[in-house]
């Protein structure tokens, strides 16, 4: 009835993941019954679950990512701990649960916090600075949120009831084969990712349609902001990437529930076509993250810069490349695998060329801000943070690019320090300025500068001491997941990272302080012109937060930084003509998103535990979900003129109160 | 639709069309269909990676000379080829409104979606009880997942055109269905594109071998 679902899937003997799991079900349940007695629950329902709005869904990408971090960071915080303490003694993780803690940290920091952290700002944004209304598909939006959600949910449930996988945040064969394997782990992993995967890669399709097919008028691809660019990007990244994900994943999967041999040492399976498959997808998925990061920082520097960004077109063009070029590099992951001299060549010198587009991209950065009025807000302070501590991560990927030099380094703790240095320092980072950058647009009210800035010194100065001393364990030999050693050199260091990781505690906690002081002081942080920084694209021109439609007119476009050119044109007098408002028909909401991602989790669950009959209803569910949306009559609704043009008066008079009050200072 | 202007750029002396706005829906949902497509075709071609680096690898058991009946695959394939001719004229038939017709051109097309999938069904039968199934040799499992992925491709298919034809039936050529049936359309000519490249890879290159 329950397939291979017993009471001892429960962890009573452990009482770590025991009382954390508790905890987080305590805490669930505390805002559920909170939610439901204050009444919150039809206004979540209508406003949030069931929105298609880009610009809620977005919001909701960002909390997920937010939520996801503090799990995947108490994580890290537990292998740090872990290593300082295991010098010639177990320490306080058994093996099976260390295992489970290193390969659980990575899951989420890359699926469940660094994915829907940009996936949230792009969907946050992109719309806005195209000039437009909405993205191609709100309600696959919608359904793409919620299959992410699934994902992140199935993982967080493994907590408590089973195990997580216990072979590292890409589950290598044969160690992930049934045979080595055989508890429940690594199915949570494939099915969770399997499920967000999906997720991800209708979101990939809706921006990548966004952006080629819905712009404003005038708005030619050459006068998209650089953020607009870096998303086409990433997401033409997503569309060619994640079906490799998808149908590595489905191998593995046959291999362990038909008995398949893809992967296994027996019957001809070959287990280094994992390899070579999982990083054809793995190695573009870093530049997935990472563009978007790009786009960030291009937006922030030129804005707090005062300057167009320096070298647009170059960096369009360096986007591009990096974009090409980032499937041509995966081998780079694997130089030890024994292909041979001459291929490993040719992939370590693909992997330095594409040091050349972000190197172009760097330069951009650096001229954007040569000249330039620099103010700098907390969002300039992670832009530079990232541009110091990028370089540098880059830097030792160009040195490990180096084939002989990966033989010494590969899997090394100087392997976890390189790419916890680009992943930190550029997408994270670039994440965190994002936040703040966009926060007042999504909002309504900015971010409280001083606890972000002390935020911002917490987590660079943490960065460095947690992840410096890494690239040092990693010369002096050490490997990386090891549960305890014996090597008396790698102590001090150990010691000094887990300080380190400390350090990012505070600055994470500065960042929770910064959000409910922000929250409780908002009529004091309240921005009523829409465009609290002075800002040059046009997300900019609309009120914050922006109507649901988000432009009353369709803004009409003619050059590069169009908000900057409107707000230059607006300074010469005869532009004060009122617009003529139309009618506006948007997508209504709709529960598809959540229902369908209902039956995901229950047949995903189903799966995990070989519950076929409930595999069964749970895909019926999902299939019912679809026809019904299919034949509901009425899927958009009318906003009367009038509507739109009294929100739109009551915008523009508010920013006129403000200027003139600026103007009589 | 508004028309295109043209502008003078004077940084770099060119003419630009501009951006006349959005695109219309049924290019928006058109073309994002067309991309699911492209990324459909990419998990196939990993399939497809993964046959060929597999495909010598029996263990010795069958080689795929050995198990083929080109005989059915040519059924099978003229099945497939056809259904995609009475697909074009469901379209057709759509686009002229024509209920009658296009009931009549879908039920057809299900017809042969449903021998298509009744012939391979019986073929991997037919494996499985000579010995043969998936889990023999790392061959044999690269050919049952890519052959039976594009079976259940056309299965989803199949379950899809037959909502296509209720949804008409209750609601007519509406403009939302329209745009349904032109990504049917273009996911069903998809399969049988697929279905070239895996008659040619699997079948004809496995019989010669």
């Amino acid at each position: 009835m329950l397939g291979k679902l017993t009471w001892a899937a429960i962890p009573f003997d452990q009482p770590i993941p025991l009382v954390a799991g508790a905890v987080v079900l305590v805490a669930i349940l505390a805002v559920l019954v909170w939610v439901v007695v204050k009444g919150h629950l039809p206004y979540l329902w209508d406003e949030w679950i069931t929105s298609v709005d880009h610009k809620r869904i977005g919001v909701m990408y960002v909390l997920l990512a937010s939520v996801m971090l503090l799990r995947g960071f108490s994580d890290a915080i537990m292998m740090r701990a872990q290593q300082a303490v295991a010098f010639q003694s177990p320490g306080f993780l058994p093996p099976e649960h260390y295992n489970q803690i290193f390969s659980a940290h990575g899951t989420i920091m890359i699926f469940f916090v660094a994915m829907p952290f940009v996936i949230g700002l792009m969907n946050l944004v992109v719309p806005l600075q195209l000039g437009v209304r909405d993205v191609a598909f709100p309600t696959l939006n919608s359904v793409g949120f919620w299959l992410t959600a699934t994902g992140a949910l199935l993982v967080n449930v493994s907590l408590v009831v089973g195990e997580f996988a216990r072979t590292g945040w890409l589950p290598y064969p044969p160690l992930s084969e049934l045979t080595y394997s055989p508890g429940v782990g690594v199915d949570y992993y494939l099915w969770s990712l399997e499920i967000s995967g999906v997720g991800t890669l209708v979101a990939g399709v809706n921006l990548v349609t966004t952006v080629l097919k819905i712009r404003t008028k005038g708005m030619n691809y050459l006068r998209m902001p650089m953020f607009c660019w870096t998303t086409l990007a990433s997401n033409l990244l997503i569309i060619a990437a994640f079906p490799i994900l998808t149908a590595t994943l489905a191998m593995l999967i046959l291999d362990r529930y038909l008995g398949f041999h893809f992967f296994t040492n027996e019957a001809g399976g070959n287990m280094m076509m994992f390899m070579n498959l999982i990083w054809a997808w793995g190695h573009p998925e870093v530049y997935i993250l990472v563009l978007p990061a790009f786009g960030i920082f291009s937006e922030v520097v030129s804005t707090f810069s005062g300057k167009p960004l320096f070298g647009y077109r170059s960096m369009v063009l360096a986007t591009m490349v990096i974009c090409i070029l980032s499937f041509m590099v995966w081998l780079h992951h694997f130089f030890t695998m024994g292909a041979g001299a001459d291929v490993n060549a040719i992939f370590g010198i693909a992997s330095m060329i594409i040091a050349v587009p972000t190197g172009v991209k760097i330069y951009n950065w650096l001229f954007t801000m040569y000249g330039g009025r620099i103010r700098f807000a907390t969002p300039m302070l992670w832009s530079i943070g990232f541009m110091v501590t990028f370089i540098l991560g880059g830097l030792t990927g160009v040195l490990m690019a180096v084939p002989p030099a990966d033989f010494l380094l590969h899997n090394s703790l100087f392997l976890i320090a390189h790419f916890h240095n680009v992943i930190i320092g550029g997408v994270l980072f670039g994440a965190f300025a994002g936040y703040t950058y966009w926060f007042p647009k999504a909002f309504g009210f900015k971010l409280h500068e001083g606890l972000g800035k002390a935020a911002f010194w917490f987590w660079l100065v943490g960065f460095y001491v947690a992840f410096m001393p890494l690239y040092a364990v990693g010369f002096l030999g050490m490997t990386r997941r090891m549960q305890h050693y014996d090597v008396p050199e790698w102590r001090p260091w150990l010691m000094l990272a887990s300080v380190g990781a400390v350090v990012i505690l505070i600055g994470i906690i500065f960042q929770i302080a910064q959000l409910v002081v922000s929250i409780r002081d908002r009529e004091e942080l309240r921005d009523h012109t829409g465009d609290p920084w002075d800002g040059r694209s046009l997300e900019w021109a609309t009120s914050s937060p922006p109507p649901v439609f988000n432009f009353a007119v369709l803004p009409d476009v003619s050059g590069e930084d169009a908000y900057w050119a409107q707000k230059v044109r607006a300074k010469q007098p005869a532009n004060a003509d009122e617009p003529h408002y139309e009618a506006i028909e948007m997508p209504r909401n709709s529960p598809t998103g959540f229902v369908c991602a209902f039956f995901a989790t229950v047949t995903g669950f189903a799966l995990i535990w070989h519950i076929w009959w409930m595999v069964i209803a749970g895909l019926i569910g999902a299939f019912a979900t679809f026809v019904v949306f299919a034949w509901r009559d009425h899927d958009e609704y009318e906003i009367p003129a009038e509507e739109v043009a009294r929100i739109d008066r009551a915008n523009i008079s508010d920013r006129r109160d403000m200027i003139s009050a600026a103007g009589s200072v | 639709m508004s028309v295109a202007t043209m502008t003078h750029d004077p940084v770099h002396g060119l003419e630009v069309t501009d951006n006349p706005g959005p695109a219309p829906k049924r290019i928006v949902t058109g073309y994002g269909f067309w991309i699911f497509i492209l990324s459909d075709m990419v998990m196939f071609s990993c399939f497809f990676a993964a046959f060929a680096v597999l495909s010598g690898q029996t263990a010795g058991g069958p080689h795929g000379a050995e198990l083929f009946n080109l005989k059915n695959v040519a059924i099978e394939t003229g099945c497939l080829l056809l259904s995609s001719f009475t697909c074009g004229m469901a379209s057709i038939a759509a686009d002229l409104r024509n209920r009658f017709w296009f009931q009549v051109a879908m039920a057809v097309t299900c017809a042969l979606g449903l021998a298509f999938l009744r012939i391979e069904f019986r073929e991997f039968a037919d494996l499985v009880a000579r010995g043969a199934g998936p889990s023999r040799s790392a061959f044999l499992s690269a050919f049952f997942t890519l052959v039976g992925c594009h079976g259940l491709h056309v299965s989803a298919g199949v379950l899809w055109l037959l909502t296509m034809m209720a949804q008409v039936f209750a609601k007519g050529f509406r403009a939302d269905i329209q745009r349904r049936i032109l990504c049917f359309a273009l996911f069903w000519h998809a399969l049988d594109i697929i279905w070239v490249a895996v008659f040619s890879v699997v079948y004809l290159l496995g019989s010669a071998a």
